[in-house]
């Protein structure tokens, strides 16, 4: 180690960081060219959540591990609480609604309930004995851990975090060593299930959505506008793009959404192949991190943590930007790090959090042996 | 299987298994990477060219800018119809937020009325789309820019500065002219030209506005211009300015247009004036009319409530589509095919102020007689008795046959969108018409331009130049260089000669219209008046008691008497005798020599009538309005149907002479005196629709 670094802040894990906060100034860019030029309304309070949320972030990754076990069990509780809170607001209000309104917060339980349920569900199987992995009682409490927050989740109804609460528990289960064969039935059923769903589950918005993402030509100007205009935005812009502050989707209206969900087809139509190859491998990066930090997780629940919370991430930057690329129906998640927005900003910096913790715990107990 | 399962079931297995597992699921995610690189270098290199088209068709918006119209031109040059610089104010329905709100608050801003309001109200109901509805036009800029400063709150409001279409003499050439209007669903459907739906544009919709729709119309302008999502223009990129349509240039006299319409007065009629070397209209005058200037946003409820409900029919262009019976008028005519079979013109017949025929007497309109009379006497004092006689001598076939060499029941090549052709009877028409067999007193009703004989003025016009010059005329409406060359009728120039003495002997002479007389000394005009009857005689005297039953007063002329220039036709519908028309006829032409006096003499008549033609329409319009309120039925949706309502009411009107034609008609007695100026003219609407 260079002496002339301090220790405590040369043995931060600047492979990830750097990366990280480039992502995050080049959103602030977009958000910038999507104002129209401007810091106000979105770059500014971009920036400013990104130094709040790592404070946060470096608050969570000095939490000793214990700490973080015993308060799994609570934390989900409380979420649950919460979600169930919002249920009973909306019902009250005569209406659905995702948000409680905490003084000067604003809370989305449902976005806390995603590193919650990797949480749970790393102590969960962690706890379990052996033996017990293969059996029903290792699925059972899962699946139900998994399916309440998924179910109130429904109800809002918001199918994106949904989605994304399930396949975080999932993954979680899937490293934890269910039987294989579980997944496939799972994933069989599932195939089955899905028109069902689609038929009786799924509002008609929702359903709109998933048939004008099959077909977008069929409503143009409706549902469909969305995936067309973006698609056209990233596509205009070429291999370098139009230049900054020059998109004339996003700045003409035409791009719906240009600072949230469609923040990347913002950013490609500027920046082109390029600016979109350096957001996805800034990505890559951020997320290969996270898995070797997980590999090198000394014991069984930060492994299934850390892989959790790496797969939390990478889901919403999938589900995103197949989205805004037109191989994904429209679901209303954000691209983390670059679009505007307090809740998936907090998420995914808890997720970060959650990984340097996990990082800290390695670095902190070197491992023993071949264990 | 379990049992097994449970036991291999340890820390290396499942560290094993979440070795596999993380490395399949982080190839996953690495798969997916590829798959979102691979996607995205697709959609952004090689899709680059459609999606950037996609982006510019976008961002580019293509307005038409509504061309220039060509003007319609006299013959001296004068324009007839131009364009006026002007403010607008459109509409585009579809982005309308508040349809209700917008409109009311234009109405305030622009001091609309309430029925325009209501009016505006309706044709967004109907519109649809982007086709924008005019709320105002011809706005001044004051009112303009107070619009134009609350655009941004008032979406789907449009202000442009345009032209539009501009009358000069408004109604005199309402008829002759046309008049121009924002296109029709069912126009737009035939032509498919984004013109059509252009804000501001307007298409000919009557007259010659519509029959020179393309030399008019023009190469429209475009302007390119970077728009938002919703519409808002941010910036001017390009723009190709309009190319103004051709002017059209016709052989119409303006002023003498406008002067002969004003001196129809209160008057329902036409006048047509042409040179008979050239078959050039000089005049079509057509009264009442509408002023076009109000027609180019639409025709209001109000105004064609006011329109509509006057008896005179002020939408029939009376040149074109009046049929009449065209009384002693064809007396000249008759003479000429009598003529031609031989009779000497100095054989007298003896007129006791009755013909005997068979059992039957037809009377003379002079019940003393005029004792003996030749051809000259008999049109000069338009004798009915002496061509009773003739005509039974030579037959009906000869004297239908000259009817129709002279242009009755002949359609002329002229650009215009409708003209009646009337009917010229005889034996085999009726036999295929009414399936009867031709009776005595047919030809009497027919030589006397009685019966089922019609014309209209524009072919009683041409008969008067045929007979004047003894060429076989035909009309025409545009200015072409040279003077084209007619063939002649085959009269032998004595009968020519005779009978143009004959007819300058009604005005100059012993006479009918002995005050049809030019006020000079060194020009003489001739002419024949005739009278005709539209019901028997015990149903109405003729000049009093309902309108409708009124005769119909008319008068050919041409002059000079010697060296005919000028032929024309006047027709009053219901005036009462042709008392009504000849002075008209004489002060046109007083007009058309000496200006000045001509125009003398009708200012006398407007003080007395109560303005001009177009501040009386607008007195009417006034009146109307006031008492309308904002409640009154709209027009008919399409133009086409105001025209083909008015067409089949005009051929209504035409047959009405058919009632009394199934007898003789006794001619009224002194026919062509004038009229005493007694019974006051209702300006006010009689609330009988189209004189039926």
């Amino acid at each position: 180690m260079n002496s002339i670094i301090p220790a405590p802040i040369a043995r931060q894990p600047w492979q990830m960081l750097i990366p990280l906060f480039l992502l995050v100034g080049f959103g602030a860019a977009v958000l910038y060219s999507a104002a129209g030029g401007s810091m106000e309304p979105f770059a500014a309070s971009h920036l400013m959540r990104f130094a709040l949320f790592m404070v946060m972030a470096a608050v969570i990754a000095s939490l000793p591990r214990d700490l973080v076990k015993l308060l799994a069990y609570p934390g989900y509780i409380a979420v649950l609480v919460l979600l169930i809170a919002v249920e009973a607001i909306g019902a009250m209000g005569g209406g659905s609604q995702r948000w409680l309104n905490l003084g000067p917060i604003v809370l989305q339980p449902s976005e806390l309930m995603k590193p919650a349920i990797v949480l749970v569900l790393a102590k969960f199987f962690s706890a379990l004995p052996f033996g017990l992995i293969p059996t029903w009682r290792a699925l059972i409490p899962a699946v139900g851990m998994i399916g309440l927050p998924m179910s109130l989740v429904l109800m809002q109804p918001d199918l994106g975090t949904a989605l994304a609460i399930g396949f975080g528990g999932a993954v979680v289960m899937f490293l934890a060593g269910l039987p294989l064969r579980w997944f496939v039935t799972g994933g069989a059923m599932g195939l089955v299930a899905a028109p069902l769903a689609f038929f009786f589950v799924l509002k008609e918005y929702q359903q709109r959505r998933v048939t004008t993402f099959l077909d977008p030509e069929s409503d143009p100007l409706g549902a469909g506008y969305h995936i067309t205009q973006s698609k056209i935005a990233i596509g205009s812009g070429g291999a370098f793009g139009k230049g900054f502050n020059n998109g004339s989707q996003s700045h003409l209206n035409y791009l719906p959404e240009p600072h949230t969900d469609f923040v990347f087809a913002t950013m490609a139509e500027e920046w082109g192949f390029v600016g979109g190859l350096f957001v996805l491998i800034i990505f890559g990066i951020i997320l290969r991190w996270g898995m070797r930090v997980a590999r090198r997780a000394q014991d069984r629940f930060s492994r299934l943590l850390a892989a959790g919370m790496t797969f939390t991430i990478f889901f919403y930057v999938a589900i995103n930007l197949m989205m805004v690329m037109g191989f994904a129906p429209i679901v209303g998640i954000p691209l983390p790090f670059m679009s505007h927005g307090g809740s998936s900003m907090m998420t995914n910096m808890i997720c970060i959090g959650t990984l340097m913790m996990v990082n800290r715990w390695n670095r902190e107990a070197p491992r023993l042996g071949l264990k | 299987m379990r049992e097994k399962r449970q036991q291999i079931v340890s820390t290396t297995t499942l560290r094993n298994a979440y070795d596999r597992r993380s490395f399949t699921i982080g190839a996953i995610q690495g798969g997916i990477g590829l798959l979102l690189a691979g996607r995205l270098a697709y959609l952004s290199i090689a899709e680059n060219e459609k999606y950037q088209t996609e982006s510019e068709s976008n961002r580019v918006n293509l307005s038409l800018i509504a061309p220039r119209r060509g003007w319609i031109l006299d013959r001296n040059g004068a324009p007839l119809a131009s364009n006026r610089a002007d403010f607008r104010v459109d509409v585009i329905p579809e982005r309308l937020v508040d349809r209700e709100t917008t409109i009311d608050q234009l109405g305030e801003l622009l001091e609309l009325e309430p029925a325009r309001i209501n009016e505006i109200k309706g044709a967004l109901e109907r519109s649809r789309g982007f086709k924008p509805v005019e709320v105002a036009a011809g706005l001044d800029y004051e009112k303009f820019a107070a619009v134009s400063v609350r655009l941004p709150d008032m979406q789907g409001v449009v202000t442009q500065r345009g032209f539009s279409r501009f009358y000069p003499t408004g109604p005199a050439v309402g008829h002759l002219i046309g008049y121009v209007g924002p296109a029709s669903a069912e126009e737009y459907e035939r032509e498919r030209n984004p013109l059509l739906i252009a804000p501001g544009f307007k298409i000919g919709k009557d007259g010659l506005e519509k029959q020179f729709e393309q030399t008019l119309r023009g190469v429209p302008g475009a302007r390119r211009v970077e728009v938002t999502a919703s519409g808002r223009i941010i910036r001017d990129l390009e723009t190709r300015e309009d190319r103004q349509g051709n002017a059209v240039r016709l052989t119409i006299d303006g002023p003498l247009q406008d002067y002969a319409a004003r001196r129809l007065g209160l008057e329902s009629g036409s006048v047509v004036v042409m040179d008979c070397n050239t078959g050039e209209l000089l005049c079509m005058a057509s009264m009442p009319s509408f002023d076009p200037n109000s027609f180019s946003d639409g025709i209001g409820a109000v105004e064609y409530k006011m329109l509509r409900e006057n008896e005179r029919v002020p939408l029939r262009n009376k040149v074109l589509k009046g049929l009449y019976p065209p009384g002693s008028t064809v007396k000249p005519m008759v003479g000429m095919a009598l003529m031609e079979q031989g009779i000497d013109p100095e054989e007298t017949v003896y007129c006791g102020g009755g013909l005997r025929v068979g059992n039957r007497v037809f009377r003379c309109w002079n019940r003393a007689g005029h004792g003996a009379v030749d051809l000259a006497k008999g049109i000069a004092q338009s004798c009915d008795v002496y061509f009773y006689a003739m005509a039974q001598r030579v037959g009906m076939d000869p004297i239908a046959a000259m009817a129709r060499r002279c242009g009755m029941g002949q359609e002329f090549q002229l650009p215009v969108t409708s003209q009646f052709y009337g009917t010229v009877p005889d034996p085999e028409w009726k036999r295929q018409k009414y399936g009867r067999d031709w009776q005595a007193f047919d030809t009497v009703n027919a030589t006397i331009g009685q019966g089922y004989m019609l014309a209209s003025p524009l072919q009683l016009a041409i008969m008067a130049s045929r007979l004047a010059t003894g060429q076989n005329v035909f009309p025409r409406l545009t200015l072409e260089a040279g003077s084209p060359s007619f063939e002649r009728m085959g009269f032998p120039a004595n009968n020519v000669g005779y009978v143009r003495q004959a007819m300058s002997d009604v005005v100059n002479g012993p006479g009918t219209a002995g005050r049809a007389r030019l006020p000079f000394d060194d020009i003489l005009m001739a002419g024949k008046t005739g009278t005709a009857q539209v019901v028997s005689l015990d149903k109405s005297d003729g000049r009093s008691g309902p309108w409708r039953y009124r005769d119909h007063g008319l008068f050919i002329f041409f002059a000079p008497y010697d060296n005919p220039r000028y032929a024309r036709a006047v027709v009053i519908e219901h005036g009462g005798g042709s008392g009504a028309a000849y002075p008209i006829a004489r002060d046109v032409m007083t007009f058309m020599f000496d200006p000045q006096q001509g125009l003398e003499r009708l200012r006398t008549l407007e003080t007395e009538w109560g303005g001009t033609a177009q501040q009386r329409l607008d007195k009417s319009y006034a009146q109307y309005a006031a008492a309308a309120g904002a409640i009154v039925r709209p027009p008919p949706r399409r133009d086409e149907e105001i025209f083909d309502r008015v067409e089949a009411e005009a051929r209504a009107a035409a047959a009405q002479t058919e009632e009394i034609a199934n007898a003789p008609i006794s001619p009224r007695t002194n026919p062509d005196a004038i009229r005493e100026p007694n019974v006051a003219p209702t300006t006010a609407p009689t609330g009988e629709g189209g004189g039926q």
